[in-house]
């Protein structure tokens, strides 16, 4: 009934290639927004801002960053962790030698650093794909993460190794450190995601994300047709590396405070990006959103369910946890192998027809 | 979408908020994960004695006492969310058990005005109470702790270590690089060679390790592990047949489940401690009488008298006194996290006051105050008998080398107050 272009003409380009054509669908868009930026900073409490908001919004970077380089370039990437902490060491240390400069420009700075190391790391690529190139970003994992435990350097030679966020502002509000409100970190994240979403969703709509899809669907014709695989092949690693290093200087910044590189950002993380991805759907914006929300949102849900209310020992809880959460993954994937965004998808296609499917 | 998850969770936490003024110390525990061989016993001892201090007592000054566990999994991300759900709580200390979490809670302890107990764990430099004013870690700390390894391998050398090696294999975390400082500073003080072997986390690939250990041929191997680690280590010496009372580990790694795998292999380990081993207390009666017994335990109820489960109980010892005295001087029974701050400064814990609760000499005697967060430092030596299944103290507590270790704790604890700026308060 609401779902439906009847009536919905478009006269100009501009008009019928935008993001969402649907005129309801463009509404809802910014009802979600108005409602991100003009609600939620009302109502937020420490406690859905730091264990929900928080790790959804920057999870989301991550995956919007790595469903770039997997999702639409098609190289698979088991490096995420070590390139998120290369952009948590490279926001820590760029907050501790210039502390006069804004936190949001050492974000910014941080990820384009990652950008080159990612890049860097990406050449292999040019040679090698499929599994192979996930082995060798499995080495720039354990490289990156055994470099910033080894150089002391990296952690202005601590004696831990832990790096803590000291207290940086935005106009005059602060938004790392101890004395953070909640609406203020929550809103410094929204701007950098809803900024990660818009430049991914742009970028993979135009010559470079058909070059990057070319690629990956098969890339000797690509070739052929006179894309070029160096080019495509590491801006992808770059434009995605950039992503994934803003999302761990925000990591480590802004929601943990204080990191330790082996616990924090191990394959362990690498695996989790990937799963939201996988989980999310590859080659959809919406579905980093999707799959990020998927594997923050529901273990704490399960926890509070399990816990709170009905007050069961945390020790099941925790284990409930991961059969169901490994359940519904096993679910998702046999029922609809391409993902929470596919699912939306096919709502949507059958919310047009509704209620008169032919 | 993101409404209706915000709604969800409001009317969860509605319903889950208490509603009784209790006095809440939180038990933030790992019984899951590669750490919760270590995680359970503790937590279970935690519990245990303030469900003794409600059955026996009525609680602490006739307020009964609420116990609201969280589970971390020793995971940073997962203790952002503990200490988030109990802060509505109003607990009256925090143990994060976690030294990571450590790092993570000290900076937002201060802000909220909760104190955290680090019962050797932790950051180390939170001795000076003057920068870190809400964090506690009476009544020894890891440099004590390696000093102590250090100062009982000058009592079995008749004071004289120059020229030995030592090799230190750690847990390649922030909790295993602590002792690394104080290692190489009491190197140079005595003259012998430090070798430092970093395992990565869990722990349970060693070879290459213990492999150079057989190639260098340390006199001594001290170890900073935790959870599967220490077992896959003792087992590891065991191959390569290390003489077991040539290696010392830290208190966290000398527990029943540590060397209980190694079998017979095992005998003559040795480990550090802060605290009495073994069940020969007076309190351990009362708590299989009132808890165990009715039905109550935490976990099984037979963990009674094992290193960790010692510990947690020895923890929610000092937790409770501090409690009573911050009782005491207020003159209210329903004290805040504020009042428990200033008690925990104030705490002194004498031989009578510990005789009295049914633990004489359960721990080193010990005053805390502004400039002192840390207690006295006193470290023991524990050795494990494989028939017997025994721990047995093999050295008294004595005193750690202080004249080293004060200078480095007021060095880290300065470089944190100005990296935070934090004016000292003593």
């Amino acid at each position: 009934m609401l779902y439906r272009e009847a009536g919905d003409f478009s006269t100009t380009y501009p008009q019928d290639s935008q993001t969402f054509p649907i005129r309801f669908d463009r509404y809802r868009y910014y009802v979600v927004l108005a409602i991100a930026v003009l609600v939620l900073p009302f109502v937020m409490t420490d406690y859905l801002v730091n264990s929900i908001f928080l790790p959804f919004l920057i999870y989301a970077i991550a995956a919007i960053g790595l469903n770039i380089l997997t999702g639409y370039c098609g190289q698979v990437s088991l490096g995420t962790g070590g390139f998120m902490a290369v952009g948590a060491y490279a926001c820590y240390k760029l907050m501790t030698a210039f502390p006069d400069v804004n936190i949001f420009f050492h974000v910014i700075i941080a990820g384009g650093i990652t950008a080159l190391v990612g890049t860097a790391f990406g050449l292999p690529s040019l040679r090698i794909k499929g599994f192979y190139l996930a082995v060798a970003t499995l080495a720039a994992q354990f490289f990156l993460v055994w470099l910033f435990n080894k150089v002391s350097w990296f952690y202005n030679y601590s004696a831990s190794g832990q790096i803590n966020a000291p207290e940086r502002t935005v106009f005059g509000i602060a938004v790392t450190g101890a004395n953070t409100a909640g609406w203020a970190t929550y809103l410094f994240c929204l701007v950098f995601t809803v900024g990660a979403a818009l430049i991914a969703r742009n970028l993979t709509r135009g010559a470079m994300g058909r070059q990057w899809m070319a690629i990956r669907d098969m890339d000797i014709a690509a070739e052929i047709i006179g894309v070029n695989p160096l080019k495509a092949k590491l801006t992808a690693f770059a434009v995605s590396s950039f992503f994934v290093g803003v999302s761990g200087a925000l990591f480590f910044a802004v929601y943990l405070g204080a990191v330790e590189v082996g616990e924090v950002f191990g394959i362990q993380k690498s695996f989790l990006v990937l799963f939201m991805i996988i989980i999310g759907g590859l080659g959809s914006i919406f579905g980093a959103f999707a799959g990020a929300a998927f594997l923050v949102v529901l273990p704490v849900i399960l926890k509070v369910v399990g816990v709170d209310m009905l007050g069961w020992p945390t020790d099941i809880v925790a284990h409930f946890n991961l059969v169901i959460v490994g359940g519904l993954i096993i679910m998702f994937l046999i029922l609809e192998p391409h993902g929470l965004a596919q699912l939306w998808r096919v709502a949507k296609e059958k919310l047009r027809l509704w209620p008169f499917p032919h | 979408m993101k409404m209706k998850l915000a709604t969800w969770v409001t009317a969860a936490m509605m319903a889950a908020s208490p509603v009784m003024a209790d006095l809440v110390f939180p038990s933030m525990s790992y019984r899951t994960g590669p750490f919760a061989a270590g995680g359970i016993p503790f937590a279970d001892g935690y519990a245990d004695y303030f469900t003794l201090l409600n059955q026996r007592d009525g609680g602490i000054g006739g307020v009964k006492v609420n116990v609201p566990e969280c589970e971390t999994g020793y995971n940073t991300e997962k203790g952002v969310e503990c200490y988030e759900s109990l802060k509505p709580l109003n607990p009256l200390v925090l143990q994060p058990l976690s030294t990571g979490i450590t790092y993570q809670i000290i900076p937002k302890s201060i802000v909220d005005d909760i104190p955290v107990h680090t019962m050797g764990y932790g950051r180390t430099s939170a001795k000076n109470g003057g920068v870190f004013s809400h964090t506690f870690n009476y009544p020894a700390n890891y440099w004590d702790g390696a000093s102590g390894v250090v100062n009982y391998l000058l009592e079995i050398n008749n004071g004289d270590i120059s020229g030995k090696k030592l090799a230190l294999v750690y847990h390649n975390s922030a909790y295993g690089k602590e002792p690394i400082r104080t290692l190489e500073a009491l190197a140079e003080k005595h003259g012998f060679e430090l070798t430092t072997l970093a395992v990565d986390h869990p722990g349970q690939e060693q070879k290459s390790q213990w492999l150079q250990i057989r190639r260098e041929r340390p006199d001594y191997v001290t170890m900073w592990g935790w959870g599967v680690m220490n077992q896959v280590a003792i087992q590891e010496a065991a191959n390569i047949r290390f003489p077991m009372e040539n290696f010392i580990g830290v208190w966290w790694a000398g527990a029943q489940h540590d060397v209980l795998p190694a079998g017979d292999a095992a005998n003559g380990y040795k480990a550090i401690t802060f605290h009495a081993v073994g069940k020969d207390y007076p309190v351990f009666d009362d708590i299989q009488k009132y808890v165990v017994d009715a039905g109550l335990a935490a976990g099984s109820g037979d963990q009674i008298g094992t290193v960790l489960y010692n510990r947690g109980v020895y923890a929610a010892m000092l937790a409770a006194e501090a409690a009573k005295d911050a009782q005491a001087a207020n003159g209210v029974e329903e004290i805040t996290s504020g009042m428990m701050r200033d008690a925990m400064e104030k705490l002194s814990i004498t031989e009578e006051r510990m005789a009295a609760l049914g633990m004489p000499n359960f721990g080193p005697a010990f005053d805390v105050s502004c400039e002192n967060h840390g207690g006295n430092g006193l470290v023991g030596v524990a050795q494990w008998d494989a028939s017997a299944q025994e721990w047995n103290l093999v050295s008294d507590f004595k005193q750690s080398d202080q004249d080293l270790i004060s200078p480095l704790v007021k060095e880290d604890s300065m470089a944190f107050a100005a990296e935070s700026g934090i004016e000292p308060r003593c």
